[in-house]
């Protein structure tokens, strides 16, 4: 199906059970256990072995020998494969860093070997023996010192924009603003470890895997491995969290291929905890520079945003300034980003890549703008509301309503009861408010599914979409129920294995819209079909409580069925309407914190997130996006960084202890409202996406929250206490 | 993690010879400490002597009017005891502040006390460092030292000790108690109990080979306002950056231990006399002699202002 023209009434407009609070279908199977995840899959059938990878110790380099002797005469121990056994091997097409193979070192924690034995234990204990001989070099492990040789990246990524001539304009300004602002590296820090099973039939493999991308795996699978993608089978029905992190090829499936081929058995590969950070990819640092100019109204006559990350040679830059291109009027604009060569992990995807930390400066500078201004920083952002593509005024907005956002949560949260910096006190708590506008561009991917329908009626949704835990299941299952007049419970969802028409998958908020507009199409095939073999004229048809009526006729769904069943598969595909209108998800957020006046402690109170993001498919799923988001926003300004050994070019803090993420004391009310909406641009749903926006914003409302609570700025994220203290009035 | 053989102890004496007799061998307590450590091969015994069935697990009184509390009474069990409660909230403070409810229902006393560093480069085998590899070098030392010593490091290593609990104990005075390998029994005060890491940073507590630590005597109750404060960048589940274990009497008299500075619960006995005069006179007396580094410079501020917020928490 080719989604060019806005979206008319469709049958999911009856919002009979797509809308609705349906709990996870797969919320069971998760809650006892029955959920197997990649490492878990278990078939009697097979002896499975248990692979243990080794990471390199140096950051940059040559391997010169690794030495296995002992490692293989361990107890238990089944077959090791080195990274110069398996020798150069041909990159996935979406990988930076290379994963395995050749004697070259791009970074810590690169695996150079996978260690395989009877079990589990024997294995890890084997994987300490391997001892690895290397020539190091030297590299480039940080960010500031690397930023006077950064370059303007490739083209592709659209590195610089502009409109009118920022810098008279900016020169012009009766009031500016020109501040410089840091975000950390960030690790993913998603619940399951990366894990795989590898069997190897002849030569075809199946991979058990977690992977928010079967189709992308599978390709760059089959390439590394250099075989036909056709003979590899990838299944990942249920996947602990990604966040970006499994979007990627990953090691762990390249390590569980060649070492089931060489011991001739299934192996089981999971990444260790501690060498997940180095191992994998991360959110990438960024140094930002913004200036913002406005005339003493408030309107905003000039806006300058230029963003500095760094990544290993063919990486891309965290494109930090998109966001300024489309979120703020003004008629004078630059945007630009460079790129510096570091020799840290690959810095690629983390959820909401970009915007999440392009708003963590964007909305303090913003912030700042508006107290310059001696203006509320809602009525800022209000007044530089724009309903066109500030650098294209000919393209609209699909639909925006961050107006809507902004005022309804100030209403709710009490914004009125906002304090005069450090004025508000309880006790040995500074008290502060803050507010950030979200911001995140919908984006839309082709999504396949098949349909079945068989003779009890049920409707089995077949596709290679896959559940991060965002509840991709039920929202598949929901939209299905719509199209083909039954309820949830007579509908069935198959997930993520690579036989299935190859759909969007999980990332970049488009998963939801996308791959749901799929089996949408999917099921008006089937509806055809259906109409077709009963012989009614598919236009009145209509589908209800498990029936098919046309006129005064019915026949139930699972008569219709036959012995034989009937099947539709379709694709959607998306025109040009991303192009001739921007569409893009909006939100504000909301947070009170309190800053301990004597340690400069920020605990957070009370957090809302008002989110305008097309129709909502479903109202509980969502929410737990939202609030997760928020969760994670809030580690991201209080405690998540992932610390440089900028000497020897490696993230330090590579476990769970030392990578802060928020516990739940951490986490005060939350609460979501979503806007009542649909965008017809956007797909046959009229959905947005929801997951990355509820991230987007949070830590700079944490930011200027604390700002609000003790009038002291802070640019640089984690905003943790050493950078207050200093500036916090004396309790001695 | 490398493979090992197993005991259960029957008896104290049984532990303590068994221990002696092997250098490679080690106690396991609650083990969240040490079985961590072992899975990276940080620590690497080649025998376990499992102390579990050894009871030990009892909070008696003394006739001195304090409290014998046994190795292997759990964090959570300890925290939770009335006695405790009502005459050493202190410590029961600070237990409460460590770690989750999870581990604190495995973690005992002994092990607690003996808990190693956090120190990153520690816990990253590929990194030189003196406390797990003697002479190797020390890691942190121009790196990444935020969470790191400020006060009694050395050349060789700036680690903290990381127990909420052993702070709370050095406040209130606690004596640790042994028996040695040949039966002999110690009383070992917990000022002398942990060390500084001077050139030995792997040599962390007074014990010697095979010395089991039988349980930790704390002296009659000393009253006062006892709080336990712990600054940390997450509200639980986190390491103290600082934390202030403090009894502070009716008359502005008392007593701090600093935890998240030093190898050891940081108290300076002699500096306490400065406490009537305000945090600020008591924490430059207590870090008279600190040598922080760049990220951690912050503590030392930190602790006068925490101090701060406790002495005014202590006369409200
Ligand atoms: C994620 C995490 C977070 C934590 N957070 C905190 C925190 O915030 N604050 C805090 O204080 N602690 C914290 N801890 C540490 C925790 O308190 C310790 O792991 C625990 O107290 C150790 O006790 P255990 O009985 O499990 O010791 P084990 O692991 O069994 O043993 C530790 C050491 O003590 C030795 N040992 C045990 N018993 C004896 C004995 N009777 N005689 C001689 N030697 C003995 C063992 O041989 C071993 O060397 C945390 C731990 C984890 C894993
Ligand atoms: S500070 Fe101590 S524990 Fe840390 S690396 Fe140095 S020697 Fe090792």
């Amino acid at each position: 199906m080719q989604f060019d023209k806005p979206a008319t009434t469709n049958p999911i407009d009856q919002l009979k059970v797509v809308g609705k609070p349906v709990h996870r279908i797969d919320g069971e199977l998760k809650t006892t256990g029955r959920a197997m995840y990649a490492y878990e899959w278990h078939d009697p059938g097979l002896r499975y072995a248990y692979g243990y990878p080794v990471g390199s110790a140096f950051a940059k380099g040559q391997i010169t020998s690794i030495d296995s002797a002992a490692a293989k005469k361990a107890p238990g121990v089944l077959g090791v494969v080195t990274t110069l056994d398996v020798g150069d091997l041909q990159k996935g097409k979406l990988n930076t860093a290379k994963l395995f193979g050749g004697s070259e070192i791009q970074h810590y924690h690169q695996a150079v070997a996978v260690v395989v034995a009877e079990t589990f234990e024997q294995a890890r204990a084997a994987a300490a023996l391997i001892r690895v001989d290397y020539v190091r070099e030297k590299g480039a492990f940080d960010l500031k010192a690397a930023m006077t040789n950064a370059e303007t990246p490739d083209p592709s990524t659209e590195p610089e924009s502009s409109a009118g001539d920022f810098r008279a304009a900016f020169a012009a300004a009766p009031v500016a603003i020109d501040a410089e602002y840091t975000t950390p590296d960030q690790s993913h820090a998603m619940m399951e470890p990366h894990a795989s099973i590898a069997a190897w039939n002849g030569d075809e493999v199946t991979v058990w895997t977690s992977s928010q991308m079967i189709d992308w795996w599978r390709s760059d699978l089959a390439i590394t491995l250099g075989m036909d993608k056709e003979k590899v089978h990838l299944m990942s029905p249920f996947i602990g969290g990604g966040f970006g992190g499994k979007l990627f090829l990953r090691v762990d499936a390249v390590l569980a291929a060649f070492a089931a081929k060489a011991i001739g058995r299934p192996v089981k590969v999971a990444l260790p905890r501690p060498m997940i950070s180095n191992n994998t990819t991360h959110r990438p640092a960024t140094v930002q520079r913004i200036r913002i100019g406005a005339e003493r109204d408030g309107k905003i006559t000039a806006i300058a945003h230029e963003s500095w990350s760094g990544d290993l040679r063919g990486g891309g830059p965290e494109t930090a300034v998109m966001q300024t291109r489309l979120l703020y009027a003004g008629e004078n604009r630059m945007t630009a980003m460079k790129l510096a060569t570091l020799d840290l992990p690959e810095g690629n995807a983390m959820r909401a890549p970009g915007e999440a930390p392009g708003l963590m400066a964007l909305e303090i500078a913003v912030d700042e703008m508006a107290e310059k201004l001696g203006m509320d920083p809602i009525e800022f952002r209000i007044k530089n509301d724009t309903q066109v593509d500030p650098e294209n005024p000919e393209r609209p907005f699909s639909h925006r309503d961050l107006i809507g956002c902004l005022k309804l949560g100030a209403e709710q949260f009490g914004w009125d009861q906002r304090a005069r910096p450090a004025t508000r006190r309880e006790g040995n708590w500074m008290i502060g408010m803050g507010v950030a506008a979200a911001f995140r561009n919908n984006l839309v991917m082709p999504s396949g599914a098949r349909v079945r329908l068989d003779q009890d009626g049920v409707v089995t949704v077949e596709t290679d979409m896959t559940d991060i835990g965002t509840g991709s299941y039920t929202i598949i299952a929901q939209t299905a129920a719509e199209m083909m007049g039954v309820g949830v419970d007579k509908v069935a969802v198959q997930l993520g294995d690579s036989r299935f028409p190859v759909s969007a998958g999980s990332g970049g908020q488009f998963g939801a819209n996308s791959a749901t507009s799929g089996v949408y199409a999917a099921c008006v095939k089937l509806r055809d079909a259906v109409a077709s073999k009963l012989g009614f004229n598919s236009a009145d048809v209509v589908f209800e409580n498990g029936e098919v009526r046309s006129g005064n006729r019915a026949v139930a769904l699972a008569e219709a069925a036959g012995h034989g069943g009937l099947v539709g598969e379709d694709t959607i595909e998306w025109g040009d309407l991303t192009e001739t209108h921007q569409q893009s998800t909006f939100g504000g957020h909301f947070v009170e914190v309190g800053v301990d006046i004597a340690t400069g402690e920020t605990r957070i109170r009370r957090m809302l997130a008002v989110c305008a993001a097309g129709r909502i498919l479903n109202p509980i799923t969502a929410r737990s996006q939202v609030i997760g988001a928020m969760t994670m926003g809030a580690g991201g300004a209080l405690s998540e960084e992932l610390a440089v050994d900028t000497r020897h070019g490696f993230f330090v803090n590579h476990d769970l202890a030392g990578y802060e993420v928020p516990v739940h004391a951490d986490i005060p009310r939350q609460q979501v409202i979503f806007m009542d909406e649909t965008d017809p641009y956007s797909s046959p749903m009229k959905a947005k996406g929801v997951g990355e926006l509820g991230l987007c914003g949070v830590s700079a409302a944490i930011a200027n929250a604390i700002y609000n609570a003790t009038g002291v700025r802070v640019r640089d994220y984690p905003i943790t206490l050493d950078k207050l203290i200093g500036d916090l009035p004396d309790v001695a | 993690m490398r493979a090992f053989t197993y005991e259960r102890a029957p008896t104290v004496d049984a532990a303590a010879k068994a221990a002696a007799g092997n250098p490679e061998a080690k106690f396991i307590a609650g083990g969240t400490n040490l079985l961590d450590l072992m899975k990276l091969e940080i620590e690497k015994p080649s025998h376990l002597i499992d102390v579990n069935g050894l009871g030990l697990d009892t909070i008696e009184k003394t006739p001195e009017g304090g409290v014998r509390i046994g190795a292997l009474v759990r964090n959570t069990d300890l925290a939770a005891d009335e006695t405790v409660r009502r005459d050493y909230a202190l410590l029961s403070r600070a237990l409460v502040a460590g770690a989750s409810g999870q581990l604190r229902n495995k973690a005992t006393t002994a092990g607690n006390l003996l808990q190693r560093t956090r120190c990153p480069y520690f816990y990253d085998p590929n990194q030189p460092c003196n406390k797990r590899q003697p002479g190797s070098g020390c890691s942190a030392i121009g790196g990444v030292t935020r969470q790191l010593g400020v006060v009694g490091v050395s050349d060789a290593c700036i680690a903290t000790h990381p127990s909420d609990m052993a702070v709370a104990m050095r406040a209130l005075d606690a004596v640790v108690e042994t028996v040695k390998p040949d039966g002999a029994e110690r009383a070992i005060p917990i000022a002398d109990f942990h060390r500084l890491p001077g050139d030995t940073p792997h040599i962390e507590t007074a014990l010697e080979q095979g010395e089991f630590i039988t349980g930790v005597v704390l002296p009659a109750p000393v009253g006062g306002k006892q709080i336990y404060r712990k600054v940390r960048d997450r509200a639980s589940y986190a390491f103290a950056l600082v934390s202030i274990a403090a009894v502070i009497q009716p008359d502005g008299q008392g007593r701090v231990a600093v935890g998240g500075l030093a190898h050891k619960p940081w108290r300076v006995e002699a500096a306490e006399s400065e406490l009537p005069k305000g945090a600020r006179a008591m924490a430059s007396a207590l870090l008279a002699d600190s040598r922080p580094t760049e990220q951690n410079k912050f503590k030392i501020s930190l602790t006068e202002r925490t101090l701060g917020a406790v002495l005014s928490e202590a006369k409200g």
